[in-house]
């Protein structure tokens, strides 16, 4: 497939450094796909869909910069939906986000409510000024939020509103986020961690498995295609906490 | 039972269907994977002397029967790699490892800098300035670096010729003279695809590499011509993704296939194609020695 021309409709300021953009046309993906997003002229980047027609995304680097140059009427190349998505499973879920992580996690919230699910929240960010989706969590259910500072909600990480909270007793957990914040809730969580499904960030290109820089060790798992959403316990068994790879292939380890 | 082993260039593999270069071979992990779906031997990433982050996106674009791509050889450098290659050579298969520089020293510093079964010299990626295709255009380049590279190693050495030539047959020739254990034909030809909204070339690097079953034809012709031409072996890729391709390639006059774009479909096709050609050779009464090149016997 090419890059189908999307038209930027709407751009939605989430808080200071979190942007929604809503295109036409809309595509039909199952929460926890992902689009490569083409901002000509500069990069095509991995970002999932936070609804139907949007994505919501962080301002990092030149990519999410030069996107956020872009207003309505201006256009980007869009490619997907592609990857596997999130798998409903059960009556009642529990979603556990951070940052801007909870974008994936609010539309999968969402079809859940649809399709009669009971869902619970917990949202974790820096600061109450950095909240997104603040009332897309409260109307499909408990929302449970904590921030760093303490400036809002439970006082720390998305790991201690994990304590308020019985995770064993969901029928699946839904995880989007850090990385060290992800492993750390998987930590928390053993003995159940089949239980959990994961949406990873691994460095995509080509977004169709076959140039190789997001495979994950020591299964070779092609994160573009065979992801984003993975099972904990093959997390667990993989180089997931401890590093992932650069744009040429250097691994990165990460501080523990 | 048809068997599919035998000596392809200069190694011995279980048999002829090979993971191209390029195609899922940055991490050991997945290198290994492909030798356990199936794969002959495995080729890695090129590699090169430095560090190289690729080019920026998009890095491929799906086209009429294919795709392009211009990747630009990003890769951790040899010195960050051998570890890769340990990993993979867990699949028990033999791993080729795929170089690249930018003149005779620099590929023999690589390749003296690895430890590998064997290694393919990436003398024809079109889309990386100061490598590839922009060196490997010229026959006396490639007999330079082949003969700097067989001098430093005392592993077969493999030369990946480029197609966008007048003449493969003169590259393959100077490979040959430079010491070549096989020649590996083709790779990628120079390509490009404009977004018609905007007029603006698709790739980052604006121009790129048509790969997948549109190349076909030309890789068969080339395999062909090469083929007669030479007495080292000429490994065959280009659009394979099936036995039928595999096949093809083989009667054309290559000794082994290597399968790079029809892994988006997965690491199935190793186990498809070899299985496919067995029983192909079975319902024929052929070996594979007697299928390769038999297309040039037809009156
Ligand atoms: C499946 C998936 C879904 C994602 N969804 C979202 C989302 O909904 N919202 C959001 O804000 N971000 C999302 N990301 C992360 C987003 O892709 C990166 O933040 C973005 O690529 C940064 O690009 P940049 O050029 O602005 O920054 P850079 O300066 O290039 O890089 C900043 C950081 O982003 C990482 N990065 C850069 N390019 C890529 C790439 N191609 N693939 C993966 N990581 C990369 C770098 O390693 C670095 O850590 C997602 C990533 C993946 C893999
Ligand atoms: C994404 C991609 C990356 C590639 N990278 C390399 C490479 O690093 N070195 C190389 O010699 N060839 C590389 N190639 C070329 C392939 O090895 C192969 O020669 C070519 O794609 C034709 O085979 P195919 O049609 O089966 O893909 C790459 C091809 C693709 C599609």
């Amino acid at each position: 497939m090419r890059p189908v021309n999307a038209v930027i409709r709407e751009v939605a300021e989430e808080n200071p450094t979190v942007r929604t953009f809503r295109f036409v046309p809309s595509f039909d993906p199952v929460p926890g796909q992902y689009l490569m997003v083409w901002v000509r002229g500069t990069d095509e980047v991995p970002m999932s869909f936070s609804y139907q027609d949007g994505i919501t995304v962080q301002s990092l680097g030149e990519a999410t910069e030069a996107l956020f140059c872009l207003g309505p009427g201006k256009s980007v190349g869009l490619r997907g939906p592609l990857g596997n998505g999130f798998d409903l499973v059960g009556d009642r879920i529990l979603l556990v986000g951070g940052g801007v992580g909870a974008a994936p996690l609010a539309l999968l919230g969402e079809r859940a409510r649809e399709d009669g699910l009971e869902v619970t929240s917990l949202m974790g960010f820096r600061c109450s000024s950095d909240l997104i989706f603040r009332s897309r969590f409260e109307k499909m259910g408990d929302l449970v939020i904590t921030t760093d500072d303490g400036s809002e909600g439970v006082c720390g990480r998305a790991s201690a509103g994990l304590e308020r909270l019985d995770p064993g007793s969901y029928d699946q957990i839904y995880l989007c986020g850090p990385e060290p914040m992800m492993m750390d809730v998987i930590l928390r969580c053993r003995g159940f961690e089949s239980r959990i499904q994961a949406s990873i960030n691994r460095y995509i290109k080509c977004g169709m498995g076959i140039c190789g820089s997001c495979c994950l060790d020591p299964e070779g798992i092609r994160v573009c295609v065979e992801g984003p959403v993975i099972r904990a316990d093959r997390l667990l068994k993989s180089e997931f906490g401890r590093y992932r790879r650069g744009p040429g292939g250097l691994k990165e380890y990460y501080r523990r | 039972m048809a068997t599919l082993s035998g000596a392809v260039g200069g190694l011995v593999l279980r048999n002829p269907v090979m993971l191209a270069a390029g195609i899922l071979g940055t991490t050991g992990s997945s290198l290994r994977r492909a030798a356990r779906a199936g794969a002959g031997c495995v080729v890695t990433k090129s590699v090169g002397a430095s560090p190289r982050e690729g080019h920026p996106g998009p890095v491929v674009v799906q086209v009429e029967g294919g795709l392009i791509n211009a990747m630009g050889l990003p890769n951790p450098s040899y010195k960050n790699f051998q570890e890769e290659i340990d990993l993979a050579r867990q699949g028990g298969v033999p791993v080729v490892a795929s170089i690249f520089g930018d003149g005779p020293e620099e590929f023999a510093e690589v390749a003296s800098g690895l430890d590998a079964d064997c290694f393919e010299l990436n003398l024809s990626c079109p889309h990386a300035e100061r490598y590839g295709s922009e060196i490997g255009c010229e026959p006396s380049n490639v007999e330079d670096i082949t003969r700097a590279v067989k001098k430093s190693v005392d592993v077969p050495v493999w030369v990946k010729l480029t197609p966008n030539v007048a003449d493969i047959v003169s590259l393959g020739k100077a490979a040959q003279r430079g010491g070549a254990n096989a020649v590996v034909a083709i790779n990628t030809l120079k390509a490009m695809a404009i977004d018609v909204e905007t007029g603006r070339p698709i790739l980052g690097n604006r121009f790129g590499g048509l790969s997948g079953p549109a190349i076909k034809p030309v890789a068969i012709r080339c395999v062909f011509d090469l083929s007669a031409a030479l007495e080292v072996p000429v490994i065959g890729v280009g659009g394979i993704s099936s036995w039928e391709d595999a096949a093809e390639m083989i009667l054309a006059g290559a000794q082994g296939v290597q399968v790079g774009t029809a892994l988006a479909g997965g690491y199935g096709i190793f186990g498809e194609i070899t299985a496919g050609l067995e029983r192909y050779l079975v319902r024929k009464g052929l070996t594979l020695m007697e299928l390769r090149g038999a297309a040039r016997k037809t009156p």
